[in-house]
């Protein structure tokens, strides 16, 4: 089963909102997917200055061992803000990829959740509400997000197995449904330098579209070509820093609703996720179409 | 007195009391119940609102409901003032189901009876595996509507999508605007006057009266399908 939520604001008075409502939005969706459940929100971006979203099974240990490593370097700039098993890492852009480097070569048990300057994600395993509780999802602020409550078909249940998938920078994936030709396109993927840290579907999709927009394609091509290369069934909605898009796959058996006002753009797994949103009542509801990508830029 | 007691209507506030309260009072309604009218507040999305209905009562559900509404109804009239998740009058028996919106997936799947009338557009495998039911959709409906339809009628105002009717049996589909594609085995048939006659009756009960049976076009199963021919294998 598995559900999805999202919620895209056009209205930016709403951005305080932007949790609370969205929480409401997945408590709704716990039975399709109890085992664990996960978010991306997309918060205020600093000017040069990138966030990365840190989780750790030894998160107390790790992050005060990454505090301390991170005060040692006076010019290093870097703040970290714990929330439960994830931290946001702040840094200045241009030291990305030296962060990485220390976290891949000192901490190998922190892994990277997301990178981008808006983006943060959060995931775990446990029932939805509880998960949410746990971040303070109803607080946090933001243009928009997606949240996803997983009943695990395809891999075990895990942290790293819940979704969001990070697709790149700034750039999330929510996947219900499950991929037949997974294994074969991982195979495919690995010959081509992408790495895996899952047996995951999701993730090879996540991956697949990271991959083609390595080659130069946009998001809105790369779910295209998706729907050529990927088999199963899938309804993905993805975010990008200032974008939020949903595809359906051709036989469309895995349920979905949208809602647009003014206000906002809301994608549900069922209407039940949409009923308490201000302004439903009078709201463009309807069902996207089958193998038709639909995107939304600020 | 007795007249009056059997035209009250009754309000379930499904905010206030729980779902399976309501199905279980609609459950105990009889022919000839004195509570012969209901509405249903707050229904949010809920699912399974109003299965299993076995009485001539009428239910009116004020908003958008989720999966299965009105299953297996028999019966009963019941109008939803929304919207309908995957499943509505699934199995239905007899009785009429009337969707103010739109529905989702499989609306009226394997229904054997009564009539299911859709006001809005109805998704992807609209009456799919249909035995006797009458659906009538004024909007458009989606992909693999009537898939293997064994019998009842299919009226669509709007266009339909693809792979109508594939492996159909013997139900008849009427539809006024375009079809992207016909499924195997179904093809266009001539509209004879007995079927101008059940296209004029299906719309006049589903109070359509901006149509005319002349409009539409009928599809029906070529039956070259029916028993396992080694010459359709590719078919397949």
């Amino acid at each position: 089963m598995c559900g999805i939520v999202g919620l895209f604001l056009k209205n930016k008075e709403m951005e305080p909102q932007l949790g609370e409502l969205l929480s409401r939005m997945l408590s709704t969706m716990c039975e399709r997917g109890p085992d664990s459940a996960g978010f991306a929100v997309y918060g205020t971006a600093e000017e040069g200055r990138t966030k990365i979203t840190l989780q750790s099974p030894n998160a107390a240990e790790d992050f005060a061992k990454l505090k301390a490593a991170l005060a040692k370097d006076k010019k290093a700039d870097a703040r970290l803000s714990v929330n439960d098993t994830h931290a946001v890492l702040s840094i200045p852009s241009d030291k990305v990829d030296a962060t990485k480097a220390l976290l891949a070569s000192d901490f190998p048990s922190i892994r990277i959740m997301a990178t981008g300057e808006n983006i943060e994600i959060y995931k775990e395993v446990g029932f939805p509400t509880e998960v949410a509780k746990r971040f303070d999802l109803a607080h946090m602020k933001g243009s928009h997000a997606i949240g996803h409550t997983r009943m695990a078909t395809e891999s075990a249940v895990t942290t790293l197995g819940a979704h969001p998938f990070s697709t790149g920078a700034d750039e999330c994936l929510v996947h219900n449904g499950s991929l037949s030709n997974h294994a074969s396109l991982r195979r495919e993927l690995i010959r081509d330098g992408m790495t895996f840290n899952t047996e995951n579907d999701t993730e090879v999709a996540a991956s697949y579209l990271t991959w083609r927009m390595k080659q130069g394609m946009n998001l809105g091509e790369a779910l295209e070509k998706s729907l050529d290369d990927l088999d199963g069934f899938f309804n993905f909605v993805v975010g990008t820093k200032e974008g939020f898009g949903v595809v359906r796959d051709p036989i469309a058996c895995k349920p979905a609703v949208m809602a647009e006002t003014d206000d906002y753009v809301a994608f549900g797994s069922e209407y039940r996720a949409l009923a308490g949103l201000p302004g439903i009542d009078t709201a463009k509801v309807w069902e996207p179409e089958p193998a038709t990508v639909y995107f939304w830029q600020r | 007195m007795q007249q009056l007691i059997g035209d009250l209507m009754r309000t379930f506030d499904l905010a206030q009391s729980p779902l399976r309260e309501l199905n279980e009072e609609l459950h105990r309604q009889t022919d000839g119940s004195n509570e012969a009218h209901w509405e249903v507040l707050n229904p949010r999305g809920g699912h399974a609102i109003a299965v299993g209905i076995d009485a001539p009562i009428k239910v009116d559900v004020r908003g958008s409901v989720g999966y299965y509404c009105a299953g297996m109804n028999k019966k009963a009239t019941v109008t939803v003032h929304g919207s309908a998740g995957p499943g509505v009058a699934e199995n239905m028996m007899s009785g009429k189901v009337v969707i103010k919106g739109d529905a989702s997936q499989y609306a009226g799947a394997t229904g054997r009876g009564g009539l299911l009338v859709i006001e809005g557009n109805a998704s992807s495998r609209c009456g799919i595996s249909m035995k006797g039911i009458d659906i009538v959709v004024k909007g458009n409906i989606g992909h693999m509507s009537a898939f293997m339809a064994q019998s009842g009628h299919l009226v669509v105002l709007g266009d339909a999508g693809d792979a109508l009717g594939d492996s159909i049996y013997e139900a008849k589909l009427f539809v006024r605007g375009k079809v992207k594609s016909l499924g195997a085995d179904c093809i266009e048939k001539e509209m004879r006057p007995e079927h101008h006659e059940a296209l004029a009756k299906l719309l006049a009960g589903a109070g359509i009266t901006d149509a005319k049976a002349s409009e539409f076009r009928r599809y029906g199963s070529a039956r070259k399908l029916y028993n396992f021919n080694i010459d359709n294998a590719d078919a397949y």
